[in-house]
């Protein structure tokens, strides 16, 4: 397994994947664990990464852990885990992209929809005085975001991939869904 | 000690090399005090006081080998101690007028006898030995900029090996470090008196206090209240007929063992109220207790004898000081604090010292041992940040600058005035207010989305400057610098950067302390970030407080590092060596923006900056040339830095440059040139690097006016040397300058003039200037009024009169006149290249006589500038006047007007060129009437003997020639004769020069007749 993982792996090397590994194992170990020994279940895999990389943000990490769990099971292999974190980690800009449009796609369908920004940026704004204020706010929010990104009320991967690359910034967009840069 | 030595202590010639103490109040009672600590210190610390330095303090002492008793072995001029060191040598050795001195005990010895001199020869040690410490314990405890950390190394090494030279070293280095903190302390009391309070930074201190107080036994105070909770429109809390007393706000302080302090904070201190006692004086008097304590203990002896006296908590207190001093070090670096606010700071901390103490004593008193460390860790924080606030101030460079700064300053900018705002605001103004909703009110998120919305407004105009401005988002932008977030940094640098290009918005930057944190973001680890931040700071160093601020925050060295290519050698052309050039230039075109003010020059050159810009002259970017041409040109105004364009072979890639596609890039290049070109070798270099060609060339470019500007500039510098002209003539530069001469600014006419004055060195260049009608554009610059350019202009119509044919047309159209006239300029660089001028004319003038009587009161006027204070003018007019007086009716006007005696008056001077066109013009005067004989009496004959002892030939042969005249009087033959002229006559004979042979025979001979007649008419 080490040496196929080794092989297919773009951005560690032989000892990053054994650590990686390992830590996989022992993550997988835990007794609150659902698939014992097997993979990792959303909140194992949800608290190592809020415990890592300080990541809170429910809705994302959801989104974090689908976008790891390749074949929807649920659960976490270690090839998923090792794959995962290498474009989380190591990822060029090319495969961020690629990771950052997954997470924010919230049903899977290749657009982020007024809908979804909508979801994915419910918490930037703090309490108004009245529920809708705050709805408005963020709605206004989509509007500017999609000024910037899009013109037909929703953002396909080729406006993200355009936008993204015009200004980096823009790649967390919709959240941070990806270590902090240092 | 040598913090204090650096910082403190006022050095005449700051900087480099060796500079003189001056002689001020500070800086004596700085010497006293070392003085006294090094008279005291063989007494306090015999131990110690044998340690040899590592290498002997030497200076140049007054003091000579007799002053010095039994204990040293003297002969003549050398004197030693017979104290030796392990190897022999002697601890004390003068030699001449060099002393030497090798420990502690021989230099307390050797002011016991210097007596009233103690305080010249410290002063002298220390100028001689900026960093003494170096010399007494080794390179490597030297004081450092920033951070130092040689007592932490001290204390490795004490513990890794036992040694006893350590441990008398550090012993030796702790004693250096308490006389250093003294001296800073009583500089620190010095220069507090001249600090005021404000309300504000008050209100700081307050708040940061407040943070550590509550309830708990983990805080410093239980609360911390204003007695008041209205403020003022000034920020006073005070009423307002307190305020005129200025008392600023009072506040009710609760300690945790006593009662509630009254305190009152005023403008002139913080005082606690019912105790009329300055709290400063409490402190200083904590401090200075501290400093009498000993260091003699290792860490371990102090954790002893900690809990021994523990009883008595003041010792502890000390014990603790002395270690928070010892660690002040490492916090030093955190200085950011301004100079005000910072004495502010210590005030208050004195406050929270002194019940501190209070504090630490009753409870120690209860709780025995168990003393809560807690609590003195709190302390310690906060005489910690005493000391940090104390260093501040002494560690902020320019804590004794002159505020009046020497700053240069042409193009300053003045920030615009707002226009009228119209009513109907335009739509961006709607859409940045959308905007900066998002800035101020949302999450990290919602904060990039609207920084990177925001760049799709047009950001140069000035609608959306003004809109931002307004809605206060720079304060925003500003504070997102600050945030954790490195992507928010990014986001508002990019919009700070393009908003910055307006004047207005600079200045609110600057206002806003921006400046301040993008110097700390030239830190950042992210180039992205570094290199937005150095251009913004690029366009926001516009003026001078932004410069100034750039500087004391030490962004002049962060910028300066950002030229440091990181990735040298790397053979490939990576993207690194992109991300290095990108880098460089916005830390080039930052360094640009700051060098417009001479400290900020200063500074760069020491921070190392100049061979970095040397070595960036050599790629071949014009994105990365420009700013770093631009940069050398504006400090090339300093004489060090055109030194170094030299040595360091830039002057090869600013002429190579000269040719590159860029206009403004070759305009930075012929200005260094042009500032440069004041020295020779510099001329030179120019030339043998072919640099004189492309500037001959670029001179068809005449639509460019700033680069012309250079390029005529460039051209003038270098044509002052002879072999370049010569090119210039090659190039056919003389002609081309000539026909630039109509319709020109008059920056670019100083330089044109200035060049075409050079060259006419060369007389095949004069006749150019004639043929290709240069001399009508000439003199009708004579009637301008730029001294710079009539100056120049000047210069050049005397050169062309000097020929013939010219002179025939400046007489045409009434030249001299105008010249004339110039006599009148009030200045006097003016008129002495008017009088200049005027020689050559009235020489090749035809009816030159005629023409110079025709000026009405001209003749009076020139006479009246022998009255000048101006060497150069008297010069000039002496040489005009030998030229007037070959008139002999002109002569006879100006004997009338009283040359004899002006120029008798003159005849004292020491200056050889004066005296030779003197002697010439008092030659030619002798000619009229009985003006020998008034030159005898009016003094002047004696003086003019004196001339033949001068070392210049010319003066020589003007002499002789004016002797000879004079000597056809008697009298004068008598005066000669008395001076001792024959004797240096004589040996004038022998001259290969055939006038002055000539004259001085004639004068011999002359002088000769007389005594044959006299002895003839004695003895029949």
């Amino acid at each position: 397994l080490l040496d196929s993982l080794t092989r297919s792996s773009k951005h560690f090397n032989k000892g990053e994947v054994e650590c990686l590994v390992k830590l996989f194992n022992r993550l997988a170990a835990e007794p609150s664990n659902h698939f014992v020994n097997v993979g990792l279940d959303r909140n194992v895999f949800k608290d190592v990464m809020h415990r890592t990389f300080g990541m809170t943000d429910d809705v994302i990490l959801d989104r974090v852990f689908r976008t790891f769990d390749k074949d929807n099971n649920n659960c976490i292999s270690a090839v998923e885990w090792v794959e995962g974190l290498s474009v989380f980690l190591r990822g060029t800009l090319e495969e961020k992209i690629k990771y950052c449009f997954q997470v924010y796609d919230l049903n899977g369908d290749g657009y982020i929809s007024r809908d979804e920004m909508f979801q994915l940026l419910k918490y930037c704004l703090p309490k108004q005085p009245s529920e809708e204020d705050t709805d408005e706010g963020i709605k206004d929010l989509v509007d500017i975001a999609l000024k910037k990104m899009d013109h037909d009320g929703k953002i396909s991967f080729m406006d993200f991939e355009t936008t993204v690359r015009d200004d980096y910034l823009l790649l967390e967009a919709f959240g941070p869904c990806l270590p902090d840069i240092k | 000690m040598g913090t204090a030595l650096a910082r403190a202590a006022q050095w005449t010639a700051a900087g480099s090399g060796t500079g003189t103490l001056e002689i001020t109040p500070l800086n004596e009672s700085l010497l006293n005090q070392i003085i006294k600590f090094v008279e005291d210190f063989s007494s306090r610390h015999p131990q110690e006081a044998a340690f040899v330095f590592r290498e002997p303090l030497e200076w140049e002492t007054q003091l000579s080998s007799s002053v010095f008793g039994e204990d040293y072995e003297i002969n003549d001029e050398t004197a030693q101690s017979k104290a030796k060191d392990k190897d022999g040598k002697p601890l004390l050795l003068l030699t001449g007028s060099t002393l030497r001195v090798r420990s502690f005990d021989q230099l307390s010895r050797l002011l016991e006898v210097a007596v009233e001199k103690k305080l010249k020869e410290v002063q002298a040690c220390l100028e001689a030995n900026r960093d003494p410490i170096v010399k007494i314990l080794g390179p490597a405890y030297g004081t450092v900029e920033g951070e130092d950390r040689s007592m932490l190394h001290l204390l490795d090494k004490v513990k890794r090996d036992d040694d006893t030279e350590t441990e008398m070293k550090i012993k030796i280095f702790v004693f250096l470090h308490q006389l250093d903190l003294q001296l800073l302390n009583s500089a620190l009391k010095q220069i507090s008196q001249h600090v005021r309070l404000n309300p504000a930074a008050i209100d700081n201190e307050v708040n940061l206090l407040k943070n550590f107080s509550g309830k708990g036994e983990d805080t410093v105070l239980k609360s911390l209240q204003y007695t008041s909770d209205y403020v003022f429109f000034n920020g006073c809390r005070a009423p307002p007929w307190r305020q005129v007393h200025g008392e600023v706000c009072y506040l009710v302080i609760k300690p945790h063992d006593t009662g509630p302090l009254y305190i009152t904070c005023s403008t002139a201190g913080v005082f606690l109220n019912g105790v009329s006692m300055k709290l400063a004086v409490i402190m200083s008097s904590i401090l200075s207790y501290c400093h009498n304590t000993s260091y003699k203990t290792s860490p371990g002896q102090r954790e002893r004898l900690l809990h021994a006296t523990y009883g008595f908590s003041s010792h502890i207190l000390c014990h603790r000081m002395a270690e928070a001093i010892c660690l002040y070090e490492t916090v030093r670096k955190d200085t950011g604090v301004e100079r005000k606010s910072s004495t502010v700071s210590l005030k208050f901390k004195k406050k929270a010292i002194s019940s501190e103490s209070v504090k630490i004593q009753s409870s120690s008193k209860r709780y025995g041992l168990l003393i809560s460390y807690s609590l003195i860790f709190k302390f310690l924080f906060s005489l910690l940040t005493v000391i940090v606030t104390l260093f501040s101030i002494c560690t902020t460079p320019d804590m004794f600058e002159d505020e009046s700064s020497s700053e240069t300053e042409e193009d300053e900018e003045q920030p615009v005035c707002l226009q009228e705002r119209s009513t109907d605001l335009p739509p961006e103004y709607w859409g940045i207010q959308k905007l900066a909703k998002y800035l101020k009110g949302g999450n990290a998120t919602a904060t990039v989305i609207a920084l990177c919305s925001m760049r799709d407004f047009n950001l140069a105009q000035d609608t959306c400057q003004m809109a931002i401005r307004d809605l206060e988002c720079l304060e925003v932008l500003i504070n997102l610098l600050e945030t954790e977030e490195i992507r928010c940094h990014i986001g508002s640098l990019r919009i700070l950067k393009e908003i910055s290009r307006n004047s207005m918005i600079r200045h609110a930057i600057s206002d806003l302390g921006g400046l301040q944190i993008m110097v700390k973001i030239l830190d950042s680890p992210s180039q992205d970030l570094r290199c937005l931040a150095a251009e913004t700071i690029a366009n926001v160093a516009k003026f001078k407080e932004a410069r100034k601020t750039v500087r004391q925050h030490g962004g002049i060295k962060r910028l300066v590092r950002l030229l440091e290519c990181t990735s040298v050698g790397s053979t490939s052309p990576t993207t690194y060596q992109v991300k290095d050039t990108e880098m460089a230039r916005c830390g080039a075109l930052a360094l640009w923006s700051c060098s417009k003010s001479t400290r900020n020059k200063e500074a760069i050159r020491a921070a190392g900056g100049i061979p970095l810009l040397a070595r960036w002259l050599r790629c071949s970017h014009v994105d990365i040339l420009t700013p770093v041409a631009g940069t050398l040109q504006e400090c090339a105004s300093e004489p060090s830095y055109r030194l170094a364009i030299r040595m360091e072979g830039m002057i090869q890639y600013l002429v190579k440059n000269l040719s590159s596609e860029s206009e403004e890039l070759q305009m930075h290049c012929a200005n260094a040139i042009f500032k440069c070109g004041e020295d020779k070798e510099t001329r030179d270099l120019v030339r043998q690097h072919g640099g004189l060609q492309p500037l001959s060339a670029l001179l068809s470019n005449s639509e460019n006016k700033e680069l012309l500007a250079a390029v005529t500039g460039a051209i003038w510098k270098c044509a002052i040397s002879g072999e370049n002209v010569s090119k210039f003539q090659e190039y056919k530069a003389v002609e081309t300058l000539v026909e630039l001469l109509p319709d020109q600014p008059e920056e670019i006419l100083v330089n044109i003039v200035g060049a075409l004055g050079e060259c006419c060195q060369e007389t095949a260049n004069r006749s150019v200037i004639r043929r290709c009608g240069g001399i009508p554009p000439l003199v009708k610059l004579l009637s301008g009024t730029n001294q710079a350019l009539l100056v120049n202009v000047t210069k050049t119509v005397g050169a062309c009169a000097t020929e013939p044919e010219s002179m025939i047309i400046i007489d045409r159209l009434d030249g001299v006149r105008l010249l004339w006239s110039l006599l009148k300029n009030p200045n006097p660089d003016v008129q002495a290249s008017a009088a200049w001028a005027i020689c050559p004319c009235i020489e090749n003038a035809k009816d030159s006589g005629e023409m110079v009587r025709s000026f009405v009161g001209g003749l009076e006027l020139i006479i009246n500038l022998l009255k000048s204070k101006n060497k150069e003018v008297l010069t000039s007019v002496c040489a005009a006047i030998t030229n007037i007086a070959k008139d002999e009716e002109n002569l006879a006007v100006i004997t009338d007007h009283g040359v004899v005696s002006l120029l008798s008056k003159l005849a004292n001077t020491k200056n050889d060129k004066l005296r030779r066109h003197l002697a010439e013009a008092i030659s030619h005067c002798c000619k009229w009437g009985s003006n020998r004989l008034t030159f005898g009496e009016n003094k002047a004959v004696a003086p003019l003997v004196r001339y033949l002892k001068s070392s210049d030939p010319s003066v020589h042969r003007a002499t002789a020639q004016a002797l000879y005249h004079l000597s056809e009087d008697p009298n004068n033959c008598i005066t000669m004769h008395e001076s001792g002229v024959v004797k240096l006559l004589l040996v004038m004979v022998g001259s290969t020069d055939e006038t002055l042979q000539e004259a001085a025979a004639g004068c011999i001979a002359n002088i000769r007749r007389l005594a044959l007649a006299t002895e003839k008419a004695k003895y029949g």
